[in-house]
């Protein structure tokens, strides 16, 4: 059994700060993923949150601190020197990663199959055959295999966002980035996503949320964020943060919530 | 100059020939169809050269060169405007006809005081874009020897063989027309717009 | 009318109507493939190009979209040659007709990549693919299923401005039934052919269109 302190963390975020032209939306964000955990990140509309996880795959610049994968400088080098990689490193630094947008953000002109073989024949640059079974294998376990030749057009929210966890989750990223995926659902489809992502989260997939499903959190996570106004506030065990919030601001929040 | 005209005239065919479209005799509405689909697949240079050389010769009509034009343009018009307006008919709410006839209006009534306003407001963009391709499109004119800009920078340009100044003149002030005219639209459509 | 008369002078007439019908579709054909490169380059560089690049684009498109085409093709024709470089009236009109084309596809396509949702751009980015894999395989797709209809109706459009052609000395079916009448007196039939003509031509590149519409149509 590898000793936990020596082992490099899978997701490190250190000193994250934001800004969006004048206004500072990460005011130094310090987090730390190790492999297979379950990290939920709650906190009201304006935290910063979404803005943190987009940073990770660099969908979003900052300004300081690093973001570090399997200890791999992420979008910058190391300080002092501090400069944006090219794109096409970059480009390949966020395949490392898997995002799961609010919107699904399907490709409608390709089949849930082509959706989710795209990122392993270009980006990876495997052969069709192999693309293809690992694609098929994924849609299976989002059970969306029987849909496979389907067009986005043709599915249902639920059945989209499941083949979008499909598609990320194809590329064998080291960390999975869930940004409020169920929030853009009709609410009877909710639950077949959340319950992938429940599976998911069981084999032991590495997983970052943004979720304003509290109870989903509570019952999936392994340790719950709670960020405000651009800060981490409070983390810990989910029955730490649900029960027994310490800062007050958290406490406010989860009644609000209704938790 | 002609172009308002064209713009009157051509807006009235147009309008009548999308009432003819929408309307219940199947007569009317395979005439009108006819109509729109013959234009529009027809270039409007042909359709002048027909006005001006078939016409006089093969039938005797012989019309002023101006008139020709502006007429032969405004049935090119009629055709496309034609298709604009109906888009903003059937676009239309049902209710509005119903309305206007519940209060005791007649069928044409009610077209010219409650229908048509409102159409003609919804189909500003779509119509204004129409205006500035017409505006452009009297420059044929100069290829039968109407007297409008396009032919006079011909003439300079044939004169003076200042060729690159004359040129850049004719299409600069076409140009600067057009903006004019678009921004004159804009400014029209907002003014215009039903509040909501 | 005398039918026999006219199926003759008809039958006389073919080699040149043929003639000017082919020289119809040509220059019109060429200016569409030329125009749709010229096109995407404009609109490549209006979408993804820098400030320098925009603008300069941007004058052009305005300028070229706010002329008429006769205009357009007269500038060609006189400035050109003015300008040392001696072109036949063919290539002067083509230029012409290239350059017209290019502001339409140009304008139609860069209104296609607009309106894509910036999500598609994000998602394509976050499997790893890079600036050109996204335009290749997500945007370009899209955007041209988009912009099909904007771009028949911009060839029919060429087609329409080719009759322009035969005021510099382009031989196409304008001009050929202007010279078959000159010899042979028959405006209205000559016309009429000719009209026929220029409509089946406009009406087929319409149904085309509708048909290839249909079939590139993603299925819901």
């Amino acid at each position: 059994m590898s000793n936990p302190v020596l082992e490099i963390p899978v997701l490190e975020i250190l000193g994250l700060h934001k800004k969006f032209t004048d206004i500072e939306v990460l005011k130094g964000v310090d987090l730390t993923m190790a492999t297979g955990d379950v990290v939920s990140v709650i906190g009201s509309s304006g935290s910063g949150k979404t803005t943190m996880l987009r940073c990770v795959n660099l969908l979003e610049d900052f300004e300081q601190g690093s973001i570090r994968i399997d200890g791999e400088e992420i979008g910058y080098t190391a300080a002092p020197q501090r400069r944006r990689r090219k794109e096409s490193e970059i480009a390949r630094q966020r395949s490392m990663t898997g995002m799961v947008f609010q919107q699904f953000n399907l490709f409608p002109h390709m089949s849930a199959l082509g959706n989710v073989t795209l990122g392993l024949l270009k980006v990876k640059k495997l052969p069709k055959a192999e693309a293809t079974a690992i694609a098929d294998q994924w849609l299976e376990r989002v059970g969306m295999a029987e849909r496979r030749n389907h067009y986005p057009g043709q599915l249902s929210g639920g059945q989209q966002q499941r083949v979008a966890i499909a598609r990320a989750i194809a590329m064998n990223p080291k960390v999975m980035l869930f940004d409020e995926v169920t929030s853009a659902l009709d609410p009877e489809l909710v639950n077949e996503v959340l319950t992938v992502i429940k599976s998911l989260a069981a084999d032991g997939m590495t997983m970052l949320l943004v979720t304003h499903e509290m109870k989903f959190a509570y019952e999936v996570s392994r340790r719950v964020v709670f960020m405000n106004q651009g800060k981490i506030e409070e983390q810990g065990a989910p029955e730490d943060v649900f029960r027994n919030p310490q800062s007050k601001r958290l406490a406010e929040f989860l009644k609000n919530a209704k938790f | 100059m002609a172009i308002f005209a064209v713009a009157v005239v051509g807006n009235l065919i147009g309008l009548a020939v999308a009432f003819a479209m929408t309307s219940r005799s199947p007569a009317l509405r395979r005439s009108a169809s006819v109509y729109v689909t013959i234009i529009r697949n027809l270039p409007i240079f042909f359709l002048m050269l027909v006005t001006f050389f078939v016409l006089p010769q093969q039938l005797g009509i012989r019309i002023d060169k101006v008139y020709a034009f502006v007429g032969t343009l405004s049935i090119y018009a009629g055709a496309y405007l034609a298709e604009v307006y109906r888009g903003a008919l059937i676009a239309l709410p049902k209710g509005l006809r119903e309305a206007g006839l519940a209060i005791g209006l007649t069928e044409g009534q009610t077209r010219i005081w409650v229908i048509i306003p409102v159409m003609v407001r919804n189909a500003l963009p779509a119509l204004s874009n129409n205006f500035i391709s017409l505006f452009k499109d009297t420059s044929v004119a100069a290829a039968i020897a109407v007297p409008e800009l396009t032919f006079y920078a011909r003439q300079i340009n044939n004169n003076t063989f200042r060729v690159i100044e004359v040129w850049s003149v004719c299409s600069l002030m076409y140009v600067a027309a057009c903006y004019l005219i678009a921004a004159g639209l804009r400014y029209a459509e907002r003014r215009l717009a039903i509040p909501h | 009318m005398d039918f026999i008369r006219l199926f003759s002078d008809l039958y006389i007439a073919r080699w040149a109507i043929l003639e000017g019908v082919g020289m119809t579709l040509i220059i019109s054909f060429v200016a569409i493939i030329l125009g749709t490169m010229l096109g995407i380059g404009v609109a490549l560089s209006l979408v993804y190009g820098g400030k320098f690049q925009r603008f300069l684009v941007r004058v052009f498109l305005e300028y070229v979209r706010g002329t008429p085409v006769f205009v357009l093709i007269l500038a060609c024709y006189y400035v050109l040659s003015q300008a040392g470089i001696q072109l036949t009236p063919f290539q002067a009109g083509l230029v012409a007709l290239t350059v017209f084309c290019s502001s339409h596809v140009g304008e139609n396509l860069r209104g296609a990549l607009l309106a894509l949702p910036k999500g598609q751009t994000e998602a394509a980015k976050a499997i790893g693919l890079t600036f050109r894999q996204t335009f290749v395989y997500v945007l370009a797709p899209q955007a041209l299923r988009q912009a099909l209809p904007a771009w028949i109706n911009t060839a029919a459009e060429l087609v329409k401005a080719s009759t322009l052609l035969s005021v510099i000395g382009v031989v196409e079916l304008m001009l050929t039934t202007r010279q078959i009448i000159a010899l042979k007196p028959r405006p209205l039939e000559f016309y009429l052919l000719a009209g026929i003509i220029y409509f089946l031509i406009c009406f087929s590149i319409e149904r085309l269109g509708r048909r290839v519409e249909r079939r590139i149509s993603l299925p819901s």
